[in-house]
């Protein structure tokens, strides 16, 4: 036997993934990033601009990821892998913001508040998966809960005031939710057709009803979306105080939603109940837990968690309701609770790093950087492409999820 | 406490699984209940805890008649339920796991782990089970998981107590603590029903025994009045041959022959430990051990389902490590998978279709684009004809079947065909007697025919009848080599439970 | 049990299920007329009730007439089922493999563009040209649909993810590309592009007998009669059909049956990806002409409604497909007709699917006893 440590094929597998992942950034970087010699200018603060050299940047980032890449296939970094992935991804990006913004300065900070801004349908939509997928069943529905809340809550919001708008856009999310819990769970139809017919519904009846009803009767379409709210004291830190801290009640919504959720689901009675039964039903069943009350309350409360995700398009952004607003959202936050390895913390990771792929899109088309705007536009669906392949073979789903529970 | 079922029916489509049956069981006695695999006990056992609805009949505690909703009420009333697979979160904690259900709770109902911890070390402690309330279900062999099942019953402080088919996955000395265990729960006072299709281990603990076949009780006896044959005889009806009936082994030629072998799990832990062995022509060599250590990838590693790390497997002669299963196949390996359900049949497709799950691109049946339909369909059912299995219809689906003749089609399937090497894993799991007496009636002759057996049962007794050798494994290890006609039961328990009999020298 | 007792019991079996399925389109109508009642603001709320359901009665006899209600209507349902049913092939096989194929919009968007690229750079008489652009758009559906396959083989990458996310490229890649010298039309500034040559179209499936005028559906049909009929053959008869459904089936078995789980996966996806490429070059030759950012529409997304309706069966996905076509046609009568606009079609389809997937609750709805229905599970968990 040989003196390194044996690995099993898929640790081998995931590990040569990882190195063969930190080359080609490096490869790329090397190729890409090195071409041009002027420096970037980051703008953290308002009076302090950082500047890189985007060549000597990507020169020396490129080499550490091609020699991490290689210290990875030869000996392997083993726990440290995945923090070595994701420092490289990270790096990777700043290198290439610098090379695309060089020779420019760009509001880096500013970018960073519009990341967490729009992080928040993706967060409250992953967080709406985790309570259900955590309780055993699986809800492709959060693209169609999403877009059924923006527009019930825009219309609510327009018509009374912004505050019933997230009302009725939760309440919206709680029908969804449960019409999801009777189709799955009652009459135990096969979960995945029924989120994704759910998708359809939404899309239809909004669609169908904004033609009807919104275009000749625009006022119940408009309303004033929440401005930001400054936090005392820690909006002041530099770079992440007017990132996390200067936004929007949405955003703090989210941040009391993720906290909340984390400690429901593994410090209180019912969350442990909620794992067990979407790890093993049948043993919580047995123990005379009510599996499919349960259930039904998760899916319920996670309803409300998306609807409160989609009260976000008219009252926290943007005012109004479009066809199809939420434009594949609820999906990305699908990939989210994948990525996020369902836990609620995770996900707002996962969120924060699409719109972040997002925001530099937004940002870089305002900068002459020659890449054609259509493979920026693709950039967060790229970045989720990427990462559900690179992660989903390390995270371990509840293990019942998907399957229909009987009292048998 | 007295507990009565009385007169209990309950019917599922097609099937009358219980048909007026009535039992009853009191504080500080245990009652067997006997019956082969589909006489009715699962179900009866569900009745009774509260997950079927009976269709006519009714319970009484003490006498008095209740009805249970579900299993909350059955707890409530009393009854806990050892179910036969464990009703158990394995990536939770002794203490999770217990306290589901119950769980203290603290300020903002939050979970109090340590009054959960606290609770299971009592419980633990008085009836000396000696359990690790942190321990992750996952990471405990499964002696120590039924402890953490009965600390869980316990603690829902149940009156009567039903284990269903307890001692299936235990060491014959796991086997004798667990007896101790229930000793000590009948001194404490509780009922006991001891649910099972082991005649020596009823005989052994209960005090009365009533043997179930096809939906209703045939008789109820004690210890002092039956013996094993007469009450094999209760339970299938007809007088049973309990040992197989085979000539001595002639073996021949080296057939399989695996050496240094070792395989780890996707995580990476040692499943198979650097095993060798060998396989001849003509003997049947037997792989007995506790379930879970490393049976199941051992067996996934000889038939090419598996990669191995280390060591290799050769089959007569070629080196088969790295061989796909489908190659291995057509070199003539059989493989009887463990699993039915999961591995071994597509209960979706026909009859026929399964019948030839493995060989259906032989040139035979295809010309390797299109399928010759009706080439599989006579073949099937000169197969179905041959192996007894009973259908109408080679056309019918697969999940039409019983679980004994969805196994003979595996067995016909796999043995149909010249072989060198046959690989059977657990061949009779959940299968009826005359099932069972004719799958090892199968494998004996294909032995006789020359071929090379491996049989992996965690059934000592299957194990014991059938084998000219058994290696034990443990531990992923092979830690003995015996000749069952000259080796005790106990002493190979001793093997599969990690230590040696007395008067082997280390 | 006799042998006709069986038979007669699964003939009843199979009558019910088209009971059901009957009964979940009335529902869904059902279901829209009361969408379309109660979203009438304006009547409603002058009280005219009687005028918000004439309207809507119009709006559904428009439904029925736009459909089938004349030669013309019939031949827009033609034109209309004929991309549904070769796309329904492609997720229902994919189904039938055991995945779940969501990707066949970004498919068609692929196999399209290939297809035009063929169409517009060959010259050559039609009977060469039209197979070898529609060739193009197997080639690039399919090449598109291994992306997610090989994902999945390799990394164990869930394809409903992968699927969605390429569909999202694939309409970015596909706007990059007409943004291109060699797929743009010279005269014009936004994404489109040059029109394929006229040999290229496909001809009007009835013109040989001078019905060209009357009925004017392309021949496009025809090929998807040839894939249900293929997609029939690959399913009952040929090799690599059972190892396909043995797969989709029980995966174990399959792996323990020795066939080889990630080439299955590789080579569905492919398969699935080709002929939904196929579909978007038929919607290319048959309908535009010519290649847009949209030219697939919701027709993938569709497709799945189609399959799941007709229980990935090679007829049931085409009779679904032509109801689905009906509808298409239909609507855009109705939308012309009255106030109430074609988004109601997408609301009908995902009513019919949610009733078509709830057996039960249908039956519960309409009081039938029958025999079980399967409520099959197509999701196998996110893997690992």
């Amino acid at each position: 036997m040989s003196a390194t440590v044996m690995l099993s094929a898929e640790q081998r597998k995931q590990s040569r993934n990882t190195g063969v992942t930190l080359i080609i950034l490096g490869v790329i970087s090397a190729v890409f990033f090195t071409q041009d010699g002027g420096s970037a200018g980051f703008g953290l603060t308002e009076g302090f601009t950082l500047n890189l050299s985007s060549q000597r940047f990507a020169q020396v980032l490129a080499v550490a990821l091609v020699g991490a890449g290689a210290f990875q296939l030869y000996r392997g970094f083993g726990r440290l892998m995945n923090v070595f992935l994701a420092t490289g991804t990270a790096l990777f990006v700043i290198s290439f913001l610098a090379w695309s913004a060089s020779g420019e300065s760009f509001n880096f900070t500013g970018m960073l508040q519009d990341t967490v801004a729009r992080s928040v349908p993706i967060t409250l939509g992953a967080v709406a998966g985790i309570l259900c997928e955590r309780s055993g069943v699986i809800n492709i529905a959060i693209e169609g809960q999403l877009l059924f809340a923006a527009f019930t809550g825009s219309i609510v919001g327009s018509i009374l005031n912004p505050w019933f708008g997230i009302v009725g856009a939760v309440a919206s999310g709680v029908a969804l939710g449960g019409l999801l819990g009777v189709l799955a769970i009652k009459y135990q139809v096969d979960q995945v057709i029924v989120g994704f017919a759910i998708n359809f519904l939404s899309l239809g009846v909004t669609s169908f009803v904004g033609q009807r009803v919104l275009v000749t009767k625009p006022e119940y379409n408009y309303l004033t979306p929440f401005r930001p709210i400054d936090v005392p004291l820690l909006s002041d830190i530099p770079v992440i105080g007017p990132s996390m801290f200067e936004q929007n009640l949405f955003v703090y919504f989210s941040y009391v939603v993720v906290a909340a959720t984390t400690w429901w689901m593994y410090r209180t009675r019912w969350g442990l109940r909620t794992r067990a039964i979407g790890e093993y039903p049948k043993a919580a069943g047995s123990l005379g837990v009510d599996v499919l009350k349960l259930r039904y309350r998760n899916l319920l409360i996670g309803g409300a968690v998306a609807g409160l995700g989609g009260a976000w398009w008219p009252v926290g952004a943007v005012g109004r309701f479009d066809e199809n607003i939420t434009g594949g959202r609820g999906f990305i936050a699908l990939a989210a609770v994948i990525f996020g390895r369902w836990h609620p913390v995770g996900a707002f990771i996962a969120a924060l790093v699409f719109t972040l792929a997002e925001a530099v899109r937004l940002k870089l088309g305002n900068l002459d950087t020659g890449i054609p705007s259509e493979f920026l536009l693709s950039a967060p669906y790229f970045v989720t492409l990427v990462v559900v392949a690179g992660f989903v073979g390390r995270s371990r789903a509840p293990k019942s999820v998907g399957q229909p529970y009987t009292e048998q | 406490m007295r507990l009565d079922l009385v007169d209990i029916t309950k019917s599922f489509p097609g099937v009358l699984a219980n048909d007026r049956v009535s039992l009853n069981v009191s504080s500080g006695e245990v009652l067997a209940l006997i019956g082969e695999n589909g006489a009715g006990k699962s179900t009866l056992m569900n009745v009774l805890y509260g997950m079927y609805r009976p269709d006519s009949g009714e319970i009484r505690i003490d006498g008095q008649p209740t009805t249970f909703q579900s299993a909350a009420d059955a707890i409530a009333a009393g009854i806990g339920m050892v179910h036969q697979h464990f009703m158990l979160v394995p990536v939770f904690s002794v203490a999770e796991n217990v306290v589901l259900g119950v769980e203290p709770t603290g300020a903002l109902g939050s979970l109090d782990i340590a009054k959960a911890r606290q609770m299971v070390k009592e419980v633990s402690d008085k009836y000396h089970l000696d359990l690790d309330p942190d321990a992750l279900i996952e990471n405990l062999p499964v002696g120590i998981q039924q402890r953490v099942e009965i600390v869980k019953v316990l603690l829902r402080d149940a009156k009567v107590v039903v284990f269903d088919e307890p001692t299936a996955v235990l060491t014959p000395s796991e086997i004798l603590e667990f007896f101790e265990i229930v000793k000590s729960l009948v001194d404490a006072g509780k009922g006991v029903v001891f649910i099972t299709h082991k005649l020596k281990e009823a005989l052994h603990i209960a005090d009365r025994i009533a043997v179930l076949r096809r939906g209703t009780v045939v008789g109820e006896t004690t210890p002092t009045q039956a013996d094993e044959n007469k009450i094999a005889e209760m339970m299938v009806g007809r007088p049973v041959q309990l040992v197989v009936s085979k000539n001595s082994a002639q073996p021949g030629e080296e057939v399989l022959s695996v050496s240094d072998l070792t395989v780890l799990d996707p995580d990476g832990r040692t499943v198979v430990d650097d095993i060798s062995f060998a396989v001849r022509r003509g003997e049947i060599v037997g792989i007995a051990g506790v379930q879970g250590n490393g049976q199941t990838e051992l067996v996934e590693t000889l038939t090419g389902l598996r990669a191995a790390n280390n060591g290799s497997v050769r089959l007569g002669g070629d080196d088969i490590t790295v061989a796909s299963p489908r190659l291995r196949h057509e070199m003539g390996m059989a493989h009887i998978p463990e699993d039915r359900q999961r591995q071994g049949l597509v209960v979706g497709m026909s009859i026929a279709q399964n019948l030839v799950l493995t060989r259906y691109h032989s040139p035979e049946f295809s010309n390797g684009v299109s399928m010759d339909w009706g080439k599989v369909h006579d073949v099937s059912e000169e197969l179905v004809k041959n192996y007894d299995v009973r259908t109408n219809d080679v056309d019918n689906l697969a999940s039409t079947l019983s679980g004994g003749n969805q196994q003979k089609v595996i067995v016909a399937r796999e043995l149909s065909r010249d072989l060198r090497l046959a690989v059977a894993s657990q061949p009779t799991r959940g299968v009826d007697v005359g099932s069972i007496e004719y799958i090892h009636s199968q494998i004996v002759k294909e032995r006789d025919a020359g071929t090379a057996v491996l049989i992996v049962s965690t059934e000592l007794d299957e194990v014991m009848a059938l084998s000219d050798r058994i290696l034990v494994m443990y531990r992923g290890k092979i830690v003995a080599e015996v000749d069952p006609k000259k080796t005790s039961a106990m002493d190979i328990g001793l093997y599969m439970a990690g230590s040696k009999p007395q008067g082997v020298a280390s | 049990m006799p042998r006709w007792f069986d038979a007669l019991g699964s003939r009843l079996n199979r009558m019910s299920s088209l009971v059901i399925t009957l009964l979940a389109v009335v529902s869904a109508l059902v279901v829209g007329a009361v969408i379309i009642i109660l979203s009438d603001v304006e009547r409603l709320g002058n009280g005219e009730i009687g005028a918000a359901f004439s309207e809507l009665a119009t709006a559904y006899s428009a439904l029925v007439r736009g459909s089938v209600g004349s030669l013309r209507a019939l031949s827009e349902t033609v034109n209309n089922s004929t991309p549904f049913i070769i796309a329904g092939v492609s997720v229902a096989l994919a189904f039938k493999t055991g995945l779940f194929n969501i990707g066949a919009t970004g498919q068609m968007l692929a196999g399209g563009l290939a297809t035009t690229w063929v169409g517009f750079v060959m010259d050559g008489p039609a009977i060469v040209q039209i197979p070898l652009a529609l060739l193009a758009g197997l080639v690039g559906g399919a090449l598109f649909g291994a992306i997610p396959g090989v994902l999945k083989a390799r990394t164990g990458a869930h394809e409903v993810i992968t699927t969605i996310m390429l569909n999202y490229i694939a309409s970015f890649t596909i706007l990059w590309a007409l943004d291109t010298q060699l797929f743009q039309r010279p005269d014009r500034s936004d994404p489109i592009s040059k029109f394929v040559s006229d040999e290229a179209m496909l001809p009007k499936v009835f013109g040989f007998i001078g019905l060209g005028e009357k009925f004017p559906a392309h021949s496009g049909i025809i090929v998807a009669l040839l894939v249900v009929a293929a997609y029939w053959w690959f399913l009952e008869r040929s090799k690599m059909g059972f190892e396909f459904q043995a797969f989709g089936q029980n995966a174990d078995a399959a792996e323990y049956a020795g066939m080889r789980a990630k080439r299955l996966t590789v080579v569905g996806m492919v398969v699935a990806g080709g002929i939904a490429g196929v579909a978007g070059g038929i919607e290319i030759l048959g309908r535009y002409g010519y290649a847009t950012q949209t030219f697939a529409g919701t027709i993938g997304f569709d497709a799945i409604a189609v399959a799941l309706l007709g229980r990935s069966t090679p007829l049931g996905t085409m009779f679904s497909a032509i109801l689905f076509g009906a509808l298409q046609s239909g609507g855009r009568e109705m939308q012309v007709e009255t106030d109430i606009n074609i988004d109601l079609i997408v609301v009908l389809r995902a009513l019919i699917v949610m009733f078509i997937a709830a057996p039960l609750l249908v039956k519960a709805i309409w009081r039938v006893k029958s025999a079980q229905v399967s409520t099959g599970q197509t999701f196998k968990g996110w893997g690992s």
